[in-house]
């Protein structure tokens, strides 16, 4: 969930009043955001660097708020006052509107070489803004906020803007060979290729991070003005030529990505946040772009949206029961104009270009519940009538735990994963041999394949409790996993019972008078007819030589048990003789 | 009969003794050993208020094995002197004697000897006083008798530092008569036997007091995990409200039930090498239900159902990927699945709690593995106040009944609501719970009439505590 932090004094200011910390809680609560920390920049450089690092830092109180992961209108100080006013009713949502500028349009034209890498762009204009310190900062912020989360970190979309009056149109995106890419970027002095640029961001703790979208490509993405002025490599880093400042009037905005749909929806939020501070507000100036096809488009798009749903399908939904009128009218405050129509059943909902996230009726029977006020809905229990069952294999793995704890044994929760030495080396076997599923992408070792056997998670726990006096007798009833072709995922799970018996003598005898105990519990007789078990002398190389033992139940090998070899107890860093069994229970359903 | 002979002498020592006797004192008269005193003196304590006796501590000087022989044989130095005839001695036969090497250089500052370097064969030592006076003999004399008082503060050190001093701390019992003092007391049984119950004898003989204070002895016995008993506890709560178990014996699941068929899009950050486990084998699912997929795959990019879908390239590829679970919901989608090809349709209620993956470091406050509780009730026109009752009523089972809900957003879930109650110890309200509808998106391509909603909600067991023991 992404967290915006705003001035207190600021959003208070533009909300037109004051509130206390509880009743803006209170406030962000019923709208579907969290005010996660009140804080200040003094506050939290203190907190990360120490209070000598924080002298001299401001004071200025700021909210962190929790912003859903879907709600990119809310992202900035502008969204989120725009956001609650409405919610508030103390103002109308605006009408986003696009104009056709005065002279000749900014063109932007793609070339078919970025087709490989970074085939979409769009663009827009913020014709005569007027930026303060504040507001130039909340758009630097926006910009960041909408590069973590819906351009997936700058892969998926990645903004530009340009002071427009340092620049001369049409522009040209393209992609060449990062040799020949050269320009001076934002904040150096002087000039380097891409490939330079490369080497220098590697130990650039923010950029480093997108090196990779572009890193192994033979042509980098560039956007070029008519001069030849590079405006910016996307997703990396802009020109410092036509840098943004406070004096900035007339900004170009270009977002270029892998993914046109949240290209559009980047632009879209970035110009209906910031054309507030425009001369005519809430109006942005077109720009064309001209797709390699020869197609031109003319962006932001702005779209709004016309949906139609009936007023009993949100009641029926939410479970409450308002009149068509009253529903409009808390769809409006969602910032979803909304009125009824038809035969006064019909709400007609329009969807503004910054609701991005509504994209079926649910969205709209959400937004009416929220401005209903969740808190507010009658609970009501459904009236289905059900009749409950156990899973049966946890049925029985719950019956056997705690008789396996009635016996004296004690229950261990073990990880699922481990390391391939767990599992292989550490018990004599060759991994190749456990049909153990690997995962490719662990941050550490101690997740490198999922379990086969239950035994070493055991081992591992006696290891870390050597200190608890002797015996130590530890048991566990759980998953582990194996390939398995005929599966449709190609694995598959099978519940083990694991015990383990560590002491100075071996116990062999008690480790096979719980195996007895649990076969008179599964009503198992011994022997070998009738479905009966029986102990046969085995080998394995987990277990000292003569003192192992197959375990055979119902005509099936269902396990081992034995005295664990010495290799084994000292390879888990063990020091006292250990007996063990396991044995799958599923035969046993 | 008292305990042991030394008790009987306490008691008719005691008996005959103004105010009361030193333990030490006694042991010394005795000629027995302190500790032997002391045990009659514990043992006498135990029968009740016989005796009284006050723990004191003194420090005491005392000779080492040492300081003992010195006393006896004279210093090192004094016999050195004494074996050094007037004609001399070679200074070789000298430090080849027992107090040789020691005596001879304290000898030799106390200028009672000399060495001659120049004699013919070797240096030689010869006396330099006619008679000496054995002043470290002495002192440790004094000492022995118990007059250590009558050294100077310096002597007594200087011998310490020699080692043939020691100071020591010596616990004895100033010991008088207590309330229900007697001379004659009997051994106390310490406990029943059963010769005594054949007997009879029991009904003569006095029993030690028990001492109710001290700890009982723990049974032998095995534990339940503690988190375990807990997910118990969910399984009886959902047993109890007829919700019925899903089977979620399947660690491994594919990308395509794990995510795209909860309609979350392929671009998701949930779906990133940084969150979740992949597999590298099996890396891919063998089998997926074609038909199936096409719906999602055409939900997801074009939309339908009423939705406008997410509007981008769908690969199969990436629904392919397997990987390990990171949420039961996958295992829901599936149940969710099955009951959708089941015609005609029944309501559901059902309930999973299983383990989880995230693809995380280990630390204080992250696992890479934790326990999902989940719900979930499938029915014709369930609405958002069914939830919240649903809800109410779980947690109420819980021990929670304060609760609130706060609009949130999940990826598969429209309604969405989290859940959160009021903490009487930390005196806020804290999310408990995550909560929503299924998106129609979700439901309508398994093939699930239109008007059938499902809620669904979960919670982590790991942030459990035990619920109370239910009341009747």
């Amino acid at each position: 969930m992404p967290t915006v932090s705003v001035k207190r004094d600021l959003l208070f200011k533009a909300l037109g009043r004051t509130y206390t910390d509880e009743e803006f809680d209170e406030l962000c609560f019923e709208f579907g955001l969290e005010l996660d920390e009140i804080t200040s920049e003094k506050e939290i450089i203190s907190k990360e660097q120490g209070d000598k690092k924080a002298e001299g830092a401001s004071d200025v109180v700021l909210y962190k708020i929790d912003v859903p992961a879907n709600r990119y209108d809310l992202l900035c100080l502008e969204g989120l006052v725009r956001g609650l006013q409405v919610f508030k009713e103390r103002i109308k949502a605006p009408l986003y509107k696009r104009v056709m500028p005065n002279g000749e349009i900014q063109k932007l034209i793609i070339t078919e070489e970025t087709a490989k890498i970074r085939p979409y762009a769009v663009a827009a204009v913020l014709r005569n803004i007027k930026f303060t310190k504040d507001r130039y900062d909340s758009f630097i912020e926006l910009q960041e906020k909408l590069h973590q989360n819906i351009c997936r970190k700058r892969a998926l979309v990645a903004i530009g803007a340009h002071d427009l009056d340092s620049l001369s149109g049409p522009f040209t995106f393209t992609a060449k060979r990062p040799s020949d890419i050269k320009f001076k970027p934002l904040s150096k002095t002087k000039e380097y290729t891409a490939c330079e640029l490369m080497n220098i961001y590697k130990t650039d703790n923010h950029l480093k991070h997108y090196l990779h979208i572009i890193e192994n490509k033979p042509l980098y993405p560039v956007i070029y003005d008519s001069n030849g002025v590079v405006l910016s490599m996307p997703p990396i880093i802009n020109g410092n030529h036509s840098k943004i400042t406070l004096n900035t009037r007339n900004v170009f905005i270009e977002c270029t990505g892998t993914d046109f749909t949240k290209a559009k929806i980047v632009l879209d939020i970035i110009v209906t946040m910031f054309s507030e501070y425009c001369e005519n507000q809430f109006t942005v100036e077109a720009a064309e772009v001209v797709f390699p096809n020869g197609k031109s488009y003319t962006f932001p798009e702005l779209a709004y949206r016309k949906e139609m749903v009936r007023a009993d399908l949100i009641n029926k939904k939410v479970g409450i029961r308002e009149t068509p009128e009253n529903l409009a009218k808390l769809l409006t405050r969602m910032c979803l104009k909304s009125e009824v129509i038809g035969d006064g059943n019909q709400i007609e909902i329009e969807i503004p270009p910054t609701r991005a996230d509504i994209i079926h009726a649910c969205d709209i029977v959400e937004d009416a519940a929220i401005a209903y006020g969740y808190n507010n809905i009658q609970m009501t229990l459904p009236k289905t009538y059900t009749i409950a069952n156990q899973f049966p294999l946890n049925k029985l793995t719950e019956l056997l735990r705690h008789d396996m704890a009635a016996a004296g044994f004690t229950e261990a929760l073990t990880f699922a994963l481990c390391s391939q030495e767990d599992i292989a080396d550490k018990l004599g076997v060759d991994i190749s041999a456990t049909k153990a599923v690997h995962i490719s992408n662990p941050k550490t070792a101690e997740f490198q394949v999922a379990r086969t056997t239950l035994l070493p998670g055991l081992l591992k726990t006696i290891a870390a409790n050597r200190k608890m006096p002797l015996p130590l007798k530890l048991f566990e009833i759980s998953d582990i996993v194996v390939k398995d072709s005929s599966r449709d995922v190609g694995a598959r799970n099978y519940r083990h019972l694991c015990a383990v018996y560590y002491n100075k003598n071996p116990g062999f005898e008690i480790i096979h008078g719980l195996l007895d105990r649990i076969m008179q519990l599964l009503d198992v007789p011994p022997g070998e007819k009738k479905g009966g078990y029986v102990i046969k002398a085995s080998e394995g190389p987990a277990f000292f030589p003569g003192r192992c033992a197959e375990v055979f139940a119902r005509g099936q090998s269902i396990g081992k048990l034995g005295v664990l070899h010495p290799d084994v107890i000292t390879k888990f860093e063990l020091t006292m003789p250990c007996s063990s069994l396991e044995i799958n229970i599923e035969p046993f359903l | 009969m008292a305990d042991g002979p030394v008790a009987d002498v306490l008691l008719r020592r005691l008996e005959a003794a103004d105010g009361g006797l030193d333990s030490a004192e006694l042991a010394a008269e005795l000629g027995v050993e302190h500790q032997a005193v002391v045990g009659a003196v514990k043992s006498l304590q135990a029968l009740g208020e016989i005796i009284e006796a006050e723990l004191r501590s003194t420090k005491r000087w005392e000779l080492t094995a040492e300081g003992e022989e010195i006393a006896r044989e004279g210093s090192h130095e004094a016999r050195v002197f004494r074996s050094v005839p007037p004609e001399g001695l070679a200074q070789s036969e000298l430090m080849r004697l027992p107090s040789g090497k020691v005596g001879f250089s304290k000898a030799m500052s106390n200028k009672w000897i000399r060495v001659d370097k120049s004699a013919a064969d070797g240096p030689r030592v010869f006396r330099v006083v006619d008679s000496m006076e054995d002043d470290v003999q002495r002192r440790l004399q004094l000492v022995r008798g118990g007059q250590a008082e009558k050294l100077a503060e310096k002597e007594r050190s200087e011998l310490r530092k020699r080692k043939l001093l020691t100071e020591v701390t010596l616990k004895t019992y100033w010991v008088s008569k207590g309330s229900a003092f007697s001379t004659s007391v009997s051994k106390q049984e310490a406990e029943l036997s059963p010769e005594m119950i054949s007997s009879g004898s029991w009904r003569d003989r006095p029993f030690k007091p028990y001492n109710f204070s001290a700890r009982g002895v723990l049974p032998d016995s095995g534990h339940l995990h503690p988190l375990l008993k807990v997910r118990t506890q969910f399984r009886q709560i959902f047993l109890e409200m007829g919700f019925t178990e899903m089977p979620t014996d399947n660690f491994i699941e594919s990308s395509f039930w794990n995510f795209d068929a909860l309609f979350q899009p392929q671009q998701h950050p949930a779906r990133d090498q940084h969150d979740t486990f992949f597999l590298q084998d099996p890396a891919e699912a063998l089998q997926l239900p074609m038909d199936y997929v096409h719906r999602v795959k055409r939900t997801h990019s074009q939309g339908g159902y009423g939705s406008q879908g997410y509007k981008y390239t769908w690969k199969l590829d990436e629904a392919r990927k397997n990987l390990l679970r990171t949420h039961t919901t996958a295992a829901s989608a599936r149940a969710l699945y099955r009951l959708a090809r089941k015609k005609p349709f029944t309501p559901i209620k059902y309930f999973s709690i299983d383990r989880v993956f995230r693809n995380e470091t280990l630390d204080a406050t992250h696992l890479a593995e934790f326990h999902q509780i989940e719900g979930v009730v499938a029915d014709h026109g369930l609405t958002l106040g069914h939830l919240m009752g649903v809800l109410r009523e779980f947690f109420t089972k819980l021990g929670i009944t304060q609760l609130r809900f706060k609009p949130a957003y999940n990826p598969y879930t429209e309604p969405s609501m989290e859940v959160f109650s009021y903490h009487q110890g930390l005196k806020k309200w804290v999310e408990v719970g995550n909560s929503g509808l299924f998106r129609p998106e979700m439901l309508l391509p398994m093939g699930l009439p239109e008007n059938v909603s499902v809620i669904a909600w979960g919670l982590s067991l790991e942030r459990q505590r035990e619920p109370p023991v239910p009341r009747p």
